[in-house]
C-alpha cells in the first residue's frame, strides 16, 4: 500500500448522492482476477454511452475537472460490497474522497487501498462544491498528519476524524494483515481457550 | 450488563481490543465464491501465507455461473476462467468448493442455511455484502472486501470498530398477500437508503416472530439497503426447527447441548440500542419500488412522491429520467416487459410454493418474458420433488438452474435496455439488471400478479378473485 501523508491538488465534483458501487464499477466488469486496471471501466456507464462513446455532459470527461480528490454527495459507495469499486477509484488516480458521510463497507474497502474517505460536514460540502463551480481549478490541502482539510481559496480549515489506528497504516502504507498476523499467539489461545467453540 | 443479542455474539468473539478502540474478532465461518476471491487467494500466495483454517471455510460458484446447460463448459471466457480459478484456488488450499455439479452448489447465502452450515451464535464473513441474511439465525455474519477476504484466510479475524446499535420492531399481523419482502422493502423507503449507516440491526416484535426462516432470511437480507452493517433476530423454535437435521447441523447429545445455548442467545430486557424504530404491521401493503435504489419503495396502490426528504428531490429526478417515470403518477397498472423470481432474496422453496400457489391455472402474459431461478440445487431438486417446476413451465415460466441470474447482470441473464423487469431480488441500482434495464422489486407474490397480468398489479386482487 502507498504511504499517504499530504496532498494538494484540485478536485472532480460529483454532487449525486446515494452513489452505489454497481454505479462505481458495474458487475460485468467484476471478472478480473488481479486488483489492476479498473480505473479504465470507473463509472463506466456514466461515463459512456452504449456505443463507448464519451458521455460529454459527465464531470470524467470534461477536462476542465481533474485532481487527485473526488468530492461526491452524501452516502458515497453504498450497495455492493465490492472492493474493486475502490480499486477502481484508486486506478483512476484518486486519494481522498470527501462526502458528509460513506457506506461503511466501502469506507472500509478505501482505507485497505491506501484512499482516504474524508468525512466533512454537509455545511462544508457545499462550500466545497461551490467552490469548485465558481474555480474548477480551485486547490484543496488534505494533511492526514495534522487530520485537517483546507480550502486554499476561501481558507477554510476544518478538522476529520479518522481512527487512530487506521491513520497510523495510512500514514505508513501498513496494512491490517500485518497487525493480525502480530497477533497471532492472541488468536491461538483464543482458540484454546474458548468455551463454546464446539457449539460453534 | 444488560446486554442484545448482538453484543452477545460479538464480544464472545472478540479476542482482544487494541488501542483506539479497534477489536480483533474471531470469525467462526468464512464463505467464499469465485468474484472476490482470485485477489485474496493471489495475496495469500504473495505473501507466502498459508490459509489458517480449512475447516472454517466453503467456497461455492455462483455470481458467474449459466442458468442454462449447467453441465456445459460455461461459454463466456472471463467467467469460466474466474470459476476455474476458484477451482484451482480450493484446490491448491484444500477448501470444500461446492461448485457446479456439486449437490450443494448454489447461491452462497442460501446453501450457507439449508446446509446448516449457519448457526445461530456465530460470526460469519463472506466477500459479499448480503452476507448479512445469515443474521436471520442469530448469527452475527456480515459482508467483506476482498483485502478482508484475505485477512480472514490468512488469520481467520477482522479488525473492527463494534457497531452501533439499532432495534426495528414491527409489531401486529401482517395482511394477507403482504410478505416478509414488503416488510423490509416498507422498513426501507421510511429509513432511506443510508439510514442504517453504521450500526448493526436487530429485527423483533410479533410480525417478525411470526415469520418463517425463509422470511426471516428475506429481511435480514435486505438490512444492507439501508447501509446496515447486518441485521439478526434472536433463534427460536422456529430457528431449531428448521436447523434440526440438516447436512452440517449438530445431533444426538450435541444437538441438545446447542439449543440450550441458543436459547441463551436473546436481547436483555433492560439492554441499551442506540436508535430503536417501531412500525405496525397492519400499515404496510404489498411494496414497489419506483426509484433507483432500494429506499425508493411505496405501496403498490399509491403515487411516485414528487419529493422527499429521505432522498431528495435532486436524486428522485434523476432515477425518473433512468426508469421514464412521473413523479405524482401511480404504478399500478403500468404494462412491465420482464419477470424475475430468484436471488439471496427471494429464491427459496417457500418462494416457489408461494408463485406457484398464486398462479393456480394462469398463464403468464404474452408479453413477459418471466424466469425462475432457485437459489440452489436442493431448492430446484425439491422444487421439482412437488412437481413445482412442470407448473411453473406449464403457466409459461421459464425454470433455470441455480445461480445469482440476473439479479446482477453477470452472466448472460441480464434484462435488456430499457425494459421494465419486476424482480425479486434486492437492488434497483442503474444498470443493476444489465446495462439501462429498469428495475422494480417487488415480493414473490407480486411479481408472479406481474408475470400473469402483465402489469405492475396489486396482488391482493388476485388473491380474492382466485378464492
Ligand atoms: S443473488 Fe444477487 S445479491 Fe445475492 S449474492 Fe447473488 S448477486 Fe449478490
Amino acid at each position: 500500500m502507498t504511504p499517504f501523508k499530504k496532498l494538494t491538488s484540485s478536485a472532480v465534483p460529483l454532487p449525486i448522492e446515494d452513489v452505489d458501487t454497481d454505479q462505481i464499477i458495474p458487475a460485468r466488469f467484476l471478472k478480473a482476477v488481479t486488483r489492476d486496471g479498473f480505473g479504465e471501466n470507473l463509472f463506466r456507464d456514466w461515463r459512456f454511452d452504449k456505443d463507448n462513446q464519451p458521455k460529454e455532459d459527465f464531470v470524467l470527461n470534461n477536462p476542465t475537472y481533474t485532481g487527485q480528490i473526488l468530492v461526491a454527495g452524501a452516502n458515497f459507495g453504498c450497495g455492493s460490497s465490492r472492493e474493486h469499486a475502490a480499486w477502481a477509484i484508486g486506478d483512476f488516480g484518486f486519494r481522498v474522497v470527501v462526502s458528509s458521510y460513506f457506506a461503511d463497507i466501502f469506507s472500509g474497502n478505501a482505507l485497505n487501498n491506501g484512499i482516504l474517505p474524508l468525512v466533512v460536514s454537509p455545511t462544508l460540502l457545499d462550500e466545497v462544491f461551490r467552490t469548485i463551480e465558481a474555480d474548477p481549478a480551485a486547490k484543496f490541502t488534505v494533511d492526514l498528519e495534522a487530520q485537517t482539510f483546507k480550502n486554499e481559496t476561501t481558507g477554510t480549515v476544518s478538522t476529520f476524524n479518522i481512527d487512530s489506528y487506521k491513520k497510523t497504516c495510512l500514514i505508513n502504507g501498513y496494512d491490517d494483515i500485518d497487525y493480525l498476523l502480530s497477533q497471532s499467539d492472541l488468536i491461538e489461545k483464543f482458540e484454546r481457550e474458548r468455551k463454546d467453540f464446539s457449539l460453534t | 450488563m444488560a446486554k442484545t443479542l448482538f453484543d452477545k455474539v460479538w464480544d464472545a468473539h472478540v479476542v482482544t481490543e487494541i488501542p483506539g478502540g479497534n477489536q480483533v474478532l474471531y470469525i467462526d465461518r468464512h464463505l467464499i465464491h469465485e468474484v472476490t476471491s482470485p485477489q485474496a487467494f493471489n495475496g495469500l500466495r504473495r505473501r507466502g501465507l498459508p490459509l489458517l483454517r480449512k475447516d472454517r471455510i466453503v467456497a461455492t460458484a455462483d455470481h458467474n455461473v449459466p442458468t442454462i446447460d449447467q453441465h456445459l463448459p460455461i461459454r463466456e471466457p472471463l467467467g469460466a476462467k474466474q470459476v476455474q480459478m476458484l477451482t484451482d484456488n480450493c484446490k491448491e488450499f484444500d477448501v470444500d468448493l461446492y461448485g457446479l455439479g456439486h449437490p450443494y452448489q448454489g447461491i452462497v447465502h442460501v446453501i450457507g442455511p439449508e446446509l446448516g452450515i449457519t448457526r445461530p451464535g456465530v460470526t460469519m464473513v463472506c466477500g459479499d455484502s448480503h452476507t448479512s441474511t445469515h443474521g436471520a439465525f442469530g448469527a452475527v455474519a456480515f459482508g467483506i472486501g476482498t483485502s478482508q477476504v484475505e485477512q480472514v484466510m490468512a488469520t481467520q479475524c477482522l479488525l473492527l470498530t463494534k457497531p452501533k446499535k439499532m432495534r426495528i420492531n414491527v409489531e401486529g399481523d401482517l395482511a394477507r398477500g403482504v410478505t416478509a419482502k414488503d416488510l423490509i422493502l416498507y422498513v426501507i423507503s421510511q429509513l432511506g437508503t443510508g439510514g442504517g449507516t453504521g450500526y448493526f440491526v436487530e429485527y423483533a416484535g410479533s410480525a417478525v416472530r411470526a415469520l418463517s426462516m425463509e422470511g426471516r432470511m428475506t429481511v435480514c437480507n435486505m438490512s444492507i439497503e439501508m447501509g446496515a452493517r447486518g441485521g439478526l433476530i434472536a433463534p427460536d423454535q422456529t430457528t431449531f426447527d428448521y436447523l434440526a437435521g440438516r447436512e452440517f447441523s449438530p445431533r444426538g447429545q450435541d444437538w441438545e447441548a446447542a439449543v440450550a445455548y441458543w436459547k441463551t442467545l436473546t436481547t436483555d430486557a433492560d439492554a441499551h440500542f442506540d436508535v430503536e424504530h417501531t412500525y405496525r404491521a397492519e400499515d404496510i401493503t404489498p411494496m414497489v419500488t419506483y426509484g433507483t435504489n432500494p429506499g425508493m419503495g411505496m405501496g403498490v396502490k399509491e403515487s411516485i412522491p414528487v419529493s422527499s426528504d429521505i432522498h431528495g428531490d435532486a436524486s428522485i429526478q434523476k432515477a425518473m429520467k433512468y426508469m421514464d417515470l412521473e413523479a405524482g403518477k401511480p404504478l399500478e397498472q403500468m404494462p412491465i416487459d420482464y419477470v424475475f423470481i430468484g436471488s439471496c432474496t427471494n429464491s427459496r422453496i417457500e418462494d416457489l410454493r408461494a408463485v406457484v400457489g398464486l398462479i393456480g391455472d394462469r398463464k403468464v402474459a404474452d408479453s413477459v418474458t418471466a424466469i425462475v431461478v432457485p437459489g440452489s440445487q436442493q431448492v430446484s431438486k425439491q422444487a421439482i420433488a412437488e412437481g413445482l417446476d412442470k407448473k411453473l413451465i406449464a403457466a409459461g415460466f421459464q425454470f433455470r438452474e441455480a445461480g445469482c441470474s440476473a439479479c446482477l447482470g453477470m452472466n448472460e441473464d441480464k434484462v435488456p435496455a430499457g425494459k421494465y423487469c419486476v424482480s425479486t431480488s434486492n437492488r434497483n441500482f442503474e444498470g443493476r439488471q444489465g446495462p439501462g434495464a429498469r428495475t422494480i422489486l417487488a415480493s414473490p407474490l407480486t411479481a408472479a400478479a406481474a408475470a400473469i397480468t402483465g402489469r405492475v398489479t396489486d396482488v391482493r386482487e388476485l388473491l380474492i378473485e382466485h378464492v
